[in-house]
């Protein structure tokens, strides 16, 4: 079984930090952006951000996967 | 013909023509124990995309999400961060879920325990409170569409009746189909779950107020807290979200219906894939928010939240329309549904009867058997949604308070080779037990943390520290080769 490593570990963290741990320094109205109340738009600009992110962990993750493969039997 | 038949003329033909559709397209495979539950496991990225989507949008999200913006405000956010970081959570286990799903033949959760720990007495309890926990989630599907044909026929039906035909179709088309027809019949409601919340959550603001922005400022003069935590109510402060954001994203693809969707993947690299781009699909959540805040100053005084939504549309729009976005709403509370009625009758006979009671079925015994309890099930949640009263989100935070008590046994399950049979299992009980004593004690939020999530803290520490102190076990995922015993058919 193929565990994730440290660093998609900590790409994925990011999302985390910004969507639930800081919620006290965007949970505001104000300034609104683009007709958004500034909660509301912090929440779907990270919804927005997240799929970038993780296709880092992404190829992280396969980067690894493949290295430990190559030795071993092919695909998935 | 009036108002009323038009609309429900609607969304019955549409509810008709999508059952038929799926029923057609599931119903040219022949159906086994395996096909049935997991479909053979060959769905690709685009039909575990739609399942799981499928699972994911349903009444809840539809009439209970804007129910919530219209009534509770600010706390609501906590729906957009959840169902992004839940899949986000999810890169980091459910392939390696699949990993040992597939070596082991595993077809639903608690096969999982039972695989892991060598233990069918724990497989069974797992089960069981699976089970039991699965009941609130269906019980809000059937509220849901008691809702849309309520507000539909403008009244003239009343919601037990409206309830008990919506589930009769529901147990009909579980029974003869499976999960296939159940996919398919996903990629319909899907498309017009994203059509209505696209027209509705622009048009709305717009025939209200000429714009987005315009009825936030709006909002905002009238009402200033009400989009901030913790907005209409005293407890939902940023304590509470954090707490709540963690018990779900974590507790997420702890239901056991989502859990067995991980085995229906080709592969486990479509399980890392979908874990990157279904936070995308998020973004059709805000839009149905919109139409709650959006009813706070066109409906005001709705002693139902979850009613805003259907209320403004019927108020907005001609009966045909309001037609198409029950029919909506309806297949979001019917698909999910069917799943989770499949999957508690898949676990309940398959991890609970057949071990603890009749050892001897057959895998076609325990199929009929699943088929007898699709009724039993769908019978009691009927029963708890004729006779009480709270909203959507409530029920569902009450069955994520329990499923997400799975976690530890999952996660130390694959990654922590010092956890024991005894840890997990009192980690588990000891975990369902504090939910239970803080929900029926009232005890929720408690200290201004998510219920649910406290009693996680609780089964973590004891889970660990009575691993800790019992006999080290043998770890049957380390690598070695599976039990020839037990892998049969397409593994």
């Amino acid at each position: 079984m193929h565990k994730p490593s440290l660093k998609s570990i900590l790409i994925g963290l990011i999302p985390f930090v910004a969507m639930c741990f800081t919620v006290a320094l965007w949970d505001q109205v104000h300034p609104f952006v683009l007709g958004l109340p500034f909660n509301i738009f912090w929440i779907i600009l990270w919804i927005l951000i997240t799929p970038i992110i993780m296709s880092f962990a992404y190829r992280s993750e396969r980067t690894d996967i493949d290295a430990k493969d190559s030795g071993l039997k092919g695909g998935a | 013909m009036d108002n009323s038949m038009v609309a429900l003329s609607v969304i019955f033909g549409i509810v008709l023509i999508s059952s038929i559709v799926g029923m057609y397209a599931g119903g040219r495979y022949k159906m086994n124990l395996e096909q049935w539950t997991v479909a053979g496991r060959g769905f690709g990225l685009v039909l575990v995309w739609l399942l799981m989507a499928g699972e994911i949008y349903t009444t809840f999200a539809f009439l209970g999400a804007s129910g919530w913006a219209y009534s509770r405000g600010g706390p609501t956010l906590y729906i957009m961060a959840y169902l992004t970081l839940a899949y986000v959570f999810s890169f980091y286990f459910l392939p390696q879920i699949w990993e040992v799903g597939k070596k082991y033949g595993m077809q639903t959760q608690s096969d999982f325990f039972h695989k892991r720990y060598n233990s069918k007495n724990l497989a069974a309890v797992a089960s069981l409170i699976g089970v039991v926990f699965i009941i609130p989630y269906l019980q809000l599907q059937l509220t849901g569409l008691g809702i849309i044909v309520e507000v539909a026929s403008f009244g003239a039906i009343s919601r037990v009746t409206a309830m008990l035909v919506a589930f009769g179709l529901v147990a009909a088309f579980v029974f003869v189909s499976g999960v296939r027809a159940v996919a398919w019949i996903s990629v319909i409601k899907d498309f017009l779950m994203l059509f209505a919340a696209f027209f509705i959550g622009i048009g709305l603001p717009y025939m209200y107020f000429g714009g987005i922005g315009e009825m936030f400022t709006a909002l905002v003069n009238a009402k200033p807290t009400h989009l901030t935590m913790p907005g209409a109510t005293k407890v939902m402060g940023h304590s509470w979200y954090i707490s709540t954001v963690l018990l779900t994203s974590f507790g997420f693809y702890m239901w056991p219906h989502l859990f067995s969707a991980t085995f229906t993947a080709k592969n486990n690299n479509t399980l890392r894939k979908n874990a990157v781009i279904m936070p995308l699909y998020t973004i059709t959540m805000p839009l149905i928010f919109f139409v709650g805040f959006t009813a706070i100053l066109v409906v005001p005084g709705l002693a139902n939240g979850d009613m805003a939504l259907l209320t403004i549309v019927r108020q907005s729009y001609s009966p045909w329309f309001l037609g198409v976005i029950g029919a909506a709403g309806a297949l979001t509370a019917m698909v999910p549904a069917a799943i989770l009625i499949l999957a508690a009758a898949a676990l309940f006979a398959k991890n609970f009867y057949r071990p603890m009671i009749s050892p001897g079925m057959t895998d076609d015994q325990v199929a009929r058997l699943a088929k007898v309890l699709v009724v039993v099930i769908t019978l009691v949640a009927l029963y708890f949604a004729i006779y009480s009263a709270t909203t959507l989100v409530n029920l569902l935070l009450l069955g994520y308070a329990g499923v997400t008590q799975f976690l530890p046994g999952v996660l130390f399950g694959l990654y922590w080779k010092r956890v024991t049979k005894p840890g997990v299992f009192t980690g588990l009980v000891t975990g369902i037990a504090t939910v239970a004593f803080l929900v029926l004690t009232k005890q929720d939020p408690f200290c201004g943390i998510n219920a649910g999530f406290f009693a996680l803290c609780i089964n973590f520490v004891v889970t660990i520290a009575l691993s800790l102190m019992t006999k080290a076990e043998v770890n049957p995922f380390n690598d070695g080769p599976a039990p020839a015993d037990e892998v049969k058919g397409s593994a």
